[in-house]
């Protein structure tokens, strides 16, 4: 039987980054994520797997060693929480822009500026519409509970590596502080740059065999054919990842006349909210995004013809709201409900809200 | 079954931890378990409570209204949580240090003189094990054989030696509970 311990979200990040087999953690301490580090150096994992985990000057300096790292087609991460995000940004449109891949985490805390070190979903914007400059996009993934912050850190990886892309953990430190119940893997070996490139193709800057040509990792192009060029290729593939790698989840949907959508931390107090008006008899149902990019439009889209009206529920002041709106292009009503300040609505003030618009 | 308790009271009196073993606990059990802090700069110094919810099935929010425990270690935290009990619910309180007590007439209220025991003992850190056990006397939702796997798991092996310290800590809690008002 797996190895069930009561973790932190925080913690279990490091725990899933060591048993997926990563190769390197960089980063820098900042509530509401720091225990992510610590845990890495009470793990000590470069006595066992050989995973290099550093403590870099500035969230600048990390995010550029991430790059130095994926450039060599190793597994690399970091995390930070919404400031230190915001530093990261050049360095993740450059990922972006050479197609690296990588694993970001964003334990969310209030903003703009310093804010506050509560719970927020404020960075949904920075998060899925880019944050650094051009054209690109990443993978969105929004655990909501532990056992995801565990699992999302292996599937991170999984998908950067497949698309060759950074994959951002869009969280809270509501998740990240809460424990729960977590199911361990077996550790999973890190892997050689043979296999990497054999499962991946070979990109990374290896070092050039007799073979091949040398390989070379850049986001420069100043020949307008090639510049265009990349970003046709990377809108391509993008288009690809909205066709194949929607995640979602829902709950009572089936007959759902009214809609609730909500991710993360907030998906978890909206489920208790469609539990209590499914009690009342309400034909309520909630929608959680799983990926953020790619969103779950298609499936808003085949949802709607049922549906009087959807909620959509944020930490925020209504950001998701937005992709919710585009998804129905006017055709039903979307309302929006959020709190600030790192105040959690109740699963019963939720309800109240969704009353109002429901039963008009 | 499912049980949503608050735990509050001062930073330093062992809240989270109390919380945390009682958690592990559940997991002993195979409940599932949640465990949500305040945390940030109210930790230190200040109040500190922290939401423990075991259940048979799965937990959705974390996060409740409304309490079937709620285990009081200051004037604030009763101030602030007794209202927020269910009505047929249960309060815990250590009457140390309380000038306004608790008054609902709907709920069942209990005392537990922690710092009283806890200096008898010889041992202030016993207190938050004190607090424990009396809640456990009055709602054995964890057997005393996990509580202590439960400890085992969230105390770091080189305190190991103090397991049975915190075992009679819990006993004399269970012992020294009172009943105040009973719905």
């Amino acid at each position: 039987m797996a190895e069930k311990v009561l973790k932190k979200g925080n913690e279990v990040i490091a725990l899933g980054a060591i048993h997926c087999g990563c190769d390197g953690y960089f980063g820098y301490p900042i509530t509401p994520q720091s225990e992510v580090m610590e845990t890495l150096m009470e793990e000590k994992p470069w006595e066992t797997t050989g995973m290099v985990v550093l403590q870099a000057e500035s969230e600048i300096a990390s995010v550029n060693m991430v790059y130095g790292g994926a450039c060599c087609g190793k597994k690399v991460m970091t995390s930070s929480s919404s400031p230190g995000l915001s530093l990261m940004c050049e360095g993740l449109s450059y990922l972006a822009g050479s197609e690296l891949p990588c694993v970001l985490v964003n334990v969310v805390r209030g903003g703009p500026g310093l804010g506050t070190i509560q719970p927020s979903q404020g960075d949904y914007f920075q998060a899925v519409k880019g944050g650094g400059h051009g054209d690109y996009k990443i993978i969105v993934l929004a655990p909501f509970s532990a056992q995801e912050m565990y699992d999302f850190v292996g599937t991170g990886f999984d998908l950067a590596f497949q698309y060759r892309m950074p994959v951002m953990i869009l969280t809270d430190g509501m998740i990240g502080q809460m424990m729960e119940k977590v199911e361990l893997r077996p550790q999973q070996p890190r892997l050689s740059d043979n296999e990497i490139a054999k499962r991946y193709g070979s990109w990374a800057t290896t070092g050039k065999t007799p073979d091949r040509k040398g390989n070379t990792v850049t986001s420069l192009a100043l020949d307008p054919k090639v510049h265009e060029t990349l970003n046709h290729r990377l809108q391509a593939k993008y288009r690809e990842i909205e066709e194949k790698e929607v995640r979602f989840e829902t709950l009572y949907c089936k007959d759902a006349e009214y809609l609730l959508v909500a991710y993360g931390s907030m998906a978890r107090i909206c489920e208790s909210t469609v539990e209590s008006a499914r009690a009342q008899g309400l034909k309520v149902g909630l929608l959680r995004p799983i990926t953020l990019f790619p969103f779950p439009v298609k499936e808003i889209q085949r949802l709607m013809p049922q549906l009087k009206g959807i909620l959509s529920v944020e930490l925020s002041t209504g950001q998701m709201v937005e992709d919710i709106r585009l998804s129905v292009e006017g055709k039903i009503p979307v309302d929006f409900y959020g709190r600030l300040g790192g105040v959690i609505p109740t699963p019963e003030e939720v309800l109240e809200v969704c009353m109002s618009h429901y039963i008009k | 079954m499912k049980e949503e308790i608050i735990i509050a009271g001062f930073g330093g009196q062992g809240v989270l931890s109390m919380g945390k073993i009682l958690a592990y606990s559940g997991i002993m059990q195979d409940q599932e378990v949640t465990w949500m802090p305040s945390y940030g700069p109210e930790m230190r110094g200040g109040t500190a409570n922290v939401t423990v919810i075991l259940s048979d099935k799965r937990i959705s929010s974390p996060i409740v209204n409304a309490y079937d425990t709620a285990i009081i270690l200051n004037q604030q935290s009763l101030d602030k949580f007794e209202p927020m009990v269910k009505k047929g619910g249960m309060l815990i309180y250590d009457p140390n240090g309380i000038t306004r007590h608790p008054v609902r007439k709907d709920i069942n209220i209990y005392s537990i003189e922690a710092v009283e025991e806890a200096a008898k003992l010889g041992n202030a850190k016993a207190y938050n094990m004190i607090v424990l056990g009396a809640f456990l006397q009055l709602k054995p939702i964890v057997i005393m054989e996990n509580v202590v796997k439960g400890l085992k798991e969230s105390i770091p092996e080189r305190h190991h030696h103090l397991i049975p310290m915190n075992e009679l800590a819990i006993e004399v809690g269970k012992q020294a509970v009172k009943e105040k008002h009973k719905v």
